[in-house]
């Protein structure tokens, strides 16, 4: 028999019907998704042990500086048992200190930075640790309604141990004003939930004379009990 | 129930750069085993509009139906040409494509298999969580009526799971269209 992944509490991932957020409404599925019980085709799934890690610092692309408030941010993937998840790959992505990314579709009129690329792959280390140094991202305006404007925030991929556990989200910071008014942030319904997107600024992270820091910890999806086993 | 996960958010549309390299669509080399497959379709939205900023991620067992996984402990050999994993972005009219190989049927529950099946999972701008979604074979009718998965779906709904054979072809191609939303929306499971 296979453990399973445990299944998500009610309200922790945003439903895709989600009226708020206008890109939703031709693109959200309007039937229910069918329950299936997990069998070795969601448990297993790609591994990048030999993927070698890029840059983990992300201020310096193309040989000069980056402009905008240096940061760094560092955290551990674990998994809802609190096992940390080693050698799992991290992707970022990120706008840059004037709230642009280096995209061909990114019309805001901000500027480019030649030397910010906001994309990185890095690998968490053998305690689910990961840490890298970017630029703070700017906030940018999108018209999914009038005056509207995302608030700053880092984009996660990441893979776990099984497909099943495949996760993509963003970080946002603290205090910042527009998460109340973002209906991404907010397509989570549960609040708590919600918070965890939250990264914490750290004095432990922070590098004197350097950068502050901000402290983000992701959590994947644990297993069921071996059958058989309490 | 778990209390503590990251929730998800949309990948957003600007990830290209970040997550996409036309490399990871092709998923086979000249040593792999097993029968040459193309897999290509569309991603359409609920106004049968194509999706050109979504991105398409599979996987899948290889031709002896062995995921190259430590978990799986399936007594069948692994392909050290083949790891299974293919990544793609759509285009302007929504297409994507992966050049593989036919996976073999994989262990299901207890004593029964499961027919050949290629896992998917969709990501896109307007998507909050992603979607999850198996491509079944056309040329498998027996395996597929017998699959403990596909027979979790409405009759009727099954067929948006099984790709088609786009015609006479080398290597064979299939097609396999995903329809987000409207009268034809492609089954996505809770995984």
């Amino acid at each position: 028999m296979i453990a399973g992944y445990r299944r998500p509490a009610p309200g922790v991932h945003p439903r895709n019907d989600a009226p708020a957020y206008a890109s939703t409404a031709q693109r959200a599925p309007r039937k229910h998704a069918i329950k299936i019980p997990h069998t070795l085709s969601e448990i297993t799934g790609p591994r990048f042990d030999s993927t070698p890690a890029l840059s983990a610092d992300l201020t310096r692309f193309d040989g000069g500086a980056a402009l905008g408030e240096r940061i760094i941010v560092a955290g551990r993937v674990f998994d809802d048992d609190g096992r940390a998840i080693p050698h799992a790959l991290i992707e970022l992505w990120q706008a840059n200190a004037a709230g642009r990314y280096a995209h061909p579709t990114d019309q805001h009129d901000a500027p480019l930075d030649p030397h910010f690329s906001g994309v990185a792959r890095i690998l968490t280390g053998d305690d689910g640790e990961y840490r890298f140094i970017t630029i703070k991202p700017g906030a940018y305006p999108w018209r999914n309604h009038p005056n509207a404007w995302r608030p700053q925030h880092i984009h996660f991929s990441l893979f776990g141990p099984g497909f099943a556990a495949r996760l993509v989200t963003q970080m946002y910071f603290p205090g910042d004003p527009l998460l109340a008014l973002d209906p991404i942030f907010n397509s989570i319904a549960d609040p708590v939930a919600r918070e965890r997107l939250i990264s914490r600024f750290e004095l432990e992270t922070t590098v004197a004379e350097y950068a502050l820091g901000y402290q983000f910890d992701i959590v994947l999806r644990g297993r069921e009990a071996t059958p058989g086993q309490d | 129930m778990s209390t503590r996960l990251t929730p998800s958010q949309t990948v957003g549309p600007f990830f290209g750069p970040a997550l996409i390299r036309a490399s990871d669509g092709r998923m086979a080399d000249g040593g792999t085993r097993g029968e040459r497959i193309v897999i290509e379709g569309r991603v359409l939205d609920g106004a049968g509009a194509p999706v050109p900023d979504a991105m398409i991620e599979v996987w899948q067992a290889n031709a002896e139906g062995r995921y190259d996984h430590r978990e799986d402990t399936q007594e069948k050999l692994l392909d050290p040409n083949f790891h299974g994993f293919g990544r793609a972005g759509t285009g302007a009219s929504g297409e994507y494509q992966f050049h593989t190989i036919k996976p073999g049927a994989v262990a299901g529950e207890g004593v029964a298999l499961q027919a050949p099946h290629i896992n998917v999972c969709v990501f896109a701008r307007g998507l909050l969580h992603h979607l999850m979604t198996r491509i079944y074979f056309p040329d498998e009718s027996a395996a597929n009526s017998a699959d403990p998965i596909l027979n979790l779906v409405e009759p009727e709904r099954r067929a948006t799971l099984v790709a088609r054979d786009a015609g006479k072809s080398s290597p064979r191609i299939l097609r396999f269209d995903i329809v987000l939303q409207g009268d034809h929306e492609t089954v996505f499971f809770d995984v």
